[in-house]
C-alpha cells in the first residue's frame, strides 16, 4: 500500500538557511565579491561559461559564489538561467584567424609566421606554492614590448598549401542545435563538437588521455594553440546588415594527426579541432583529440572498441549536468521503490529457507 | 586627395553606422554613461530593452562546416526620437540602460548632431578601446620567444 507522506518542509527551510550561512563562512572574514571572482578566479569563470554554454563572466562569477565554488553546481545554475532567455538569433561563425592573440604556440613549427607567443601561461612555472600570495604581495606588472600589427595565420594553412593536410572545406550547412532538438545518433561532426565543447572538462580530458595511451590512438601533435579575443558578428534584420555585437575570449586548438592515405586520398595529415569559451587550453586540446578519435569512420579507420571512438559512449556521458542529475537523484527518497525490493527479498528468502528445510 | 600619413593633424574619418554600432556593443556601460549622461533625448520605445541570448558558432577546423559553440548574453533596444529618427542598440551583456543609451546614440548619430557626437563620444570610446587592446597586445608581444642557435663546438 502506498501512503502519501508530507513533512520535512521545516527541515528543508532550515537546511537552506544553514547552507546560506555556511556559504558565507566566518563573518570575521570579508565577503568575496563577484567582481573579485570574475577578475581573480578567471579560469574557474571560464570553465563555468564553457560548460554552462553561456558567455557572461558576471553571471558565471555569481554562480560560482552561490555554488560555494562547486563548479558543476555553478554550471547547473547557468544552464538553468539560460533556459529563461529568449533566443535573439545566431551569430555568424567566428573568424578565429582574426583573433587578437594573447597566446599562440605551435608544437610543430618553431619558426611559425607570427611567432611563438607564450602569453599568461602556467607552463614553465615550477609549481611551487607561492607564499607571497598569502601575504599582501606586490601588485604584479607585466612588461610590454613594441608591437606592430602583423597577421597571425593559422599553421594548418601552410601545410594545406602543399596539400599535406586534409582541407577543412568551407561549408555553410546550418548546424543542428542539441539545446533545441534531441541529439540523434549517428551524430554529425557539428553536433559532436557542440556536445564536446560544453562537455565536462574532466571527462573530455580522460578520454583524450586514453587515446594517447593507446585506446584509439591518433598520434596527435598540437599544430597550433591560440587564445585571444574574437569579435562576434550577427545579421540584424531590422538594420539589414551585420554588426559586431560584442567580443569573446576563445581558446582554439588544431591538432595535426597521422593518416595512412586511402584509395582516393594520397597520404596526408588529418586534423582534430577544439574551440572553447575563455582561456581553457586543457579542455581545448582534449576536445581536439576526442574530435579526431571520433572521426574514424569518416577517415576509413578501424574501430578498435576504444571508448573515445564510441560516439554514443562519448556524447551520452559528456554532459556533467545530466550526469550529476542522474547520479545524485539516487540519494533522494526512494522509500516506495525500496519497500517493494525489501518485500521481494523477504519473500525470496522465505521460499529459499522453506526449500532448504524441506530438503533436510 | 592627400593620403600622406605625415599629415600634421589628420581629421578622423567619420565612423560608419555598422562600426559605431559595434563600438557601442563592446563599450563599457559605465564609460558610455559617463560620456552621455541622463537625461536622454525625448524618445518613444519601439522595443523596450530586452535581455536575450545569441548562439555563437565556430567552424570545424576553423574554416569548415559551422557548429554551435554556446550562447552569449545580449541586450537589445529600439526607439524613435521625436524627430522620427529610429535607433537600434545591440550590446553585449545584460545591462538594459546600456542598450537604451546605445539605441538613443545610434539615432542621434544619424541626425544633424551626428558629427559633433562622433567627436565628443565615439572618438573617446574608440580611443579607450584601442588603448586597452594595444596594452594587451604589447604584454603578449613581450612573451614572444626569440629563438637563437647555440654555437657548436666544431664552429669555434
Amino acid at each position: 500500500m502506498y501512503v502519501a507522506v508530507k513533512g520535512g518542509e521545516r527541515a528543508i527551510d532550515n537546511a537552506h538557511a544553514f547552507l546560506a550561512e555556511e556559504r558565507r563562512g566566518d563573518m570575521a572574514v570579508a565577503e568575496i565579491g563577484t567582481d573579485q571572482i570574475r577578475e581573480q578566479l578567471r579560469l574557474a569563470v571560464n570553465r563555468v561559461m564553457a560548460e554552462g554554454s553561456l558567455y557572461d563572466p558576471d553571471l558565471a562569477a555569481l554562480a560560482i559564489k552561490q555554488a560555494r565554488g562547486d563548479l558543476i553546481e555553478a554550471v547547473f545554475l547557468i544552464r538553468a538561467y539560460r533556459t529563461t532567455l529568449p533566443r535573439l538569433g545566431h551569430a555568424t561563425p567566428v573568424e578565429t584567424a582574426q583573433m587578437a592573440v594573447t597566446r599562440r604556440i605551435s608544437a610543430t613549427f618553431k619558426d611559425a609566421p607570427g611567432g611563438q607567443i607564450l602569453g599568461p601561461t602556467f607552463d614553465y612555472t615550477h609549481r611551487l606554492l607561492d607564499f607571497t600570495l598569502m601575504a599582501n604581495g606586490e601588485a604584479p606588472n607585466a612588461p610590454q614590448a613594441l608591437t606592430k600589427a602583423s597577421p597571425v595565420p593559422h599553421i594548418t594553412t601552410f601545410l594545406g598549401r602543399d596539400g599535406l593536410i586534409e582541407a577543412a572545406q568551407p561549408d555553410d550547412t546550418p548546424p543542428p542545435d542539441l539545446t533545441r532538438e534531441p541529439m540523434e545518433l549517428p551524430a554529425s561532426r557539428a553536433t559532436r563538437l557542440q556536445a564536446i565543447t560544453r562537455g565536462d572538462e574532466g571527462f573530455i580530458l580522460s578520454l583524450a588521455y586514453s587515446t594517447q595511451r593507446g585506446y584509439g590512438r591518433t598520434h596527435a601533435f598540437v599544430g597550433e594553440l591560440r587564445i585571444g579575443m574574437v569579435e562576434v558578428e550577427m545579421d540584424i534584420p531590422e538594420l539589414g546588415f551585420a554588426i559586431c555585437i560584442g567580443e569573446v575570449e576563445l581558446t582554439e586548438c588544431e591538432t595535426v594527426n597521422q593518416f595512412k592515405g586511402s584509395k582516393t586520398e594520397p597520404p596526408q595529415f588529418t586534423r582534430g579541432y577544439g574551440l572553447t569559451f575563455g582561456q581553457n587550453e586543457r579542455k581545448s586540446i582534449a576536445m581536439s583529440l576526442v574530435d579526431r578519435a571520433l572521426r574514424w569512420k569518416e577517415l576509413g579507420e578501424d574501430f578498435t572498441g576504444a571508448p573515445a571512438q564510441d560516439e554514443e559512449f562519448v556524447l551520452m556521458h559528456a554532459d556533467n549536468v545530466q550526469a550529476t542529475g542522474f547520479l545524485e537523484h539516487i540519494k533522494l527518497p526512494h522509500y516506495v521503490d525500496f519497500q517493494s525490493e525489501l518485500e521481494l527479498i523477504r519473500k525470496l528468502r522465505a521460499e529459499a529457507m522453506a526449500q532448504n528445510e524441506a530438503a533436510e | 586627395m592627400d593620403k600622406s600619413p605625415q599629415m600634421s593633424s589628420p581629421a578622423p574619418a567619420p565612423m560608419a553606422r555598422p562600426d559605431w554600432l559595434g563600438l557601442l556593443a563592446r563599450s563599457r556601460p559605465a564609460h558610455l554613461a559617463a560620456l552621455m549622461p541622463d537625461p536622454l533625448p525625448d524618445h518613444h520605445l519601439l522595443r523596450a530593452p530586452e535581455i536575450g541570448a545569441v548562439m555563437l558558432r565556430g567552424r570545424a577546423g576553423a574554416t569548415g562546416a559551422p557548429f554551435n559553440l554556446g550562447e552569449m548574453t545580449v541586450t537589445r533596444c529600439s526607439l524613435r526620437l521625436s524627430c522620427g529618427t529610429v535607433g537600434h542598440g545591440y550590446v553585449q551583456g545584460r545591462d538594459r540602460s546600456h542598450a537604451l543609451r546605445a539605441a538613443a546614440l545610434d539615432a542621434l548619430l544619424q541626425t544633424a548632431e551626428g558629427a559633433a557626437l562622433q567627436t565628443r563620444i565615439l572618438t573617446l570610446l574608440a580611443a579607450a578601446e584601442a588603448e586597452a587592446r594595444q596594452t594587451r597586445a604589447a604584454k603578449a608581444a613581450a612573451t614572444k620567444v626569440e629563438f637563437f642557435t647555440l654555437v657548436r663546438g666544431e664552429d669555434a
